[in-house]
């Protein structure tokens, strides 16, 4: 019960922050409590499939085989797979850091995992359809273009300027995560 | 999209539990934990993504974005699009309110590409993965990119 009072104070004191809202101004206190509400509802309903396909391959992939697609000396198809795992999935950009944990536990590649966390943040293949029909199509387009050469950069850009021990850390903090749930 | 994920992912637990049932029981524990690892830090966002929205109403937002805010109005839609963590299916029809009732193309374009790939609410969950100073430098590198993305828009539409 303790652990759980620390673990979730941050979100308790928001919804006690919210429920005073609701006295002081019902109705700004009673919208964010209704839209929160609603957003719970659609994470709730995105997130399940996400995290079983997780857990299935933390447990059947082999770290050969990540290491061999995803890792050091993948190549243009580690690149390719980190954006089609990020273009594929749904879900909004905080669901993609427990699946940066798994591949990086499973050895791929720092520069890839940073591609597929771009790649899952702009250019989801049913958010682009959403985007042309509201922004336009030759908005959408030059967007997308522009993304996809900044999300390779971005991703270059944060593995270069991390040096070998920071690169480790990551690795490690992603191996310590996995123990600490055990 | 999300049919698709949970058809796939049905399939991939029929396939483990005929392979191995132990190895599923293990699957769907990790899947649990891995959930729950990030539940407190996903509710907290969750509730402070609605109150930021119950405050500011889109008509607040266009009339700070306001139609010839320039590179203020650019600077002032990143600045929001980096705080806030609104999803797509949000971003878009809010953002053709914004163009519709005057704002301009470069503005919007920082306002949707920060939205979507910069976000300061989720930097605590992000360092937990990748350490202050990678996330430091992604989230900047990609406010950034977010001002090129502009720029390119102002020339080209």
């Amino acid at each position: 019960m303790r652990g759980f009072l620390k673990r979730y104070r941050v979100f308790l004191l928001l919804v006690a922050v919210n429920i005073a809202v609701v006295f002081i101004w019902p109705e700004i206190g009673m919208k964010s409590l209704e839209l929160t509400r609603v957003n719970l509802i659609d994470m709730l309903a995105v997130i399940p499939p996400i995290f079983i396909l997780l857990g299935l391959l933390d447990v059947w992939v082999k770290r050969e085989t990540m290491v061999r697609f995803m890792g050091q000396g993948s190549g243009i198809i580690g690149v390719l797979l980190a954006f089609f795992i990020g273009s594929a999935a749904a879900g909004p950009l905080y669901g993609a850091f427990p699946v940066a944990g798994v591949l990086l536990r499973k050895g791929s590649k720092l520069s890839n995992v940073f591609i597929m966390i771009g790649a899952w943040s702009t250019t989801k293949v049913p958010l682009l359809l959403f985007e042309a029909s509201a922004l336009g199509i030759k908005f959408t387009v030059i967007r997308l273009l522009l993304d996809v050469i900044g999300i390779a950069g971005i991703a270059y850009f944060t593995e270069r300027i991390l040096s070998q021990d920071e690169r480790q850390d990551i690795y490690d903090r992603a191996i310590k995560m996995n123990e600490m749930k055990k | 999209m999300t049919v698709t994920f949970y058809a796939l992912s049905m399939l991939g637990l029929i396939v483990s539990v005929w392979k191995s049932k132990e190895k599923t029981g293990l699957a769907l524990k990790k899947a649990w934990k891995s959930f729950e690892n990030i539940l407190p830090q996903l509710l907290a966002i969750l509730v402070i993504i609605g109150i930021m929205l119950a405050i500011l109403t889109p008509g607040q937002i266009s009339a700070v974005l306001g139609s010839e805010s320039g590179w203020i109005g650019v600077l002032i839609a990143a600045a929001i699009g980096s705080i806030t963590l609104i999803p797509g299916f949000v971003a878009f029809p809010l953002a053709a309110a914004l163009l519709h009732n005057g704002a301009g193309y470069m503005q919007i374009a920082a306002f949707v590409s920060t939205l979507m790939m910069v976000g300061i609410v989720t930097i605590p969950l992000e360092k937990q993965f990748f350490g202050i100073k990678a996330t430091i430098a992604r989230n900047a590198a990609a406010l950034v990119f977010s001002l090129i993305v502009a720029l390119v828009m102002g020339v080209a539409l």
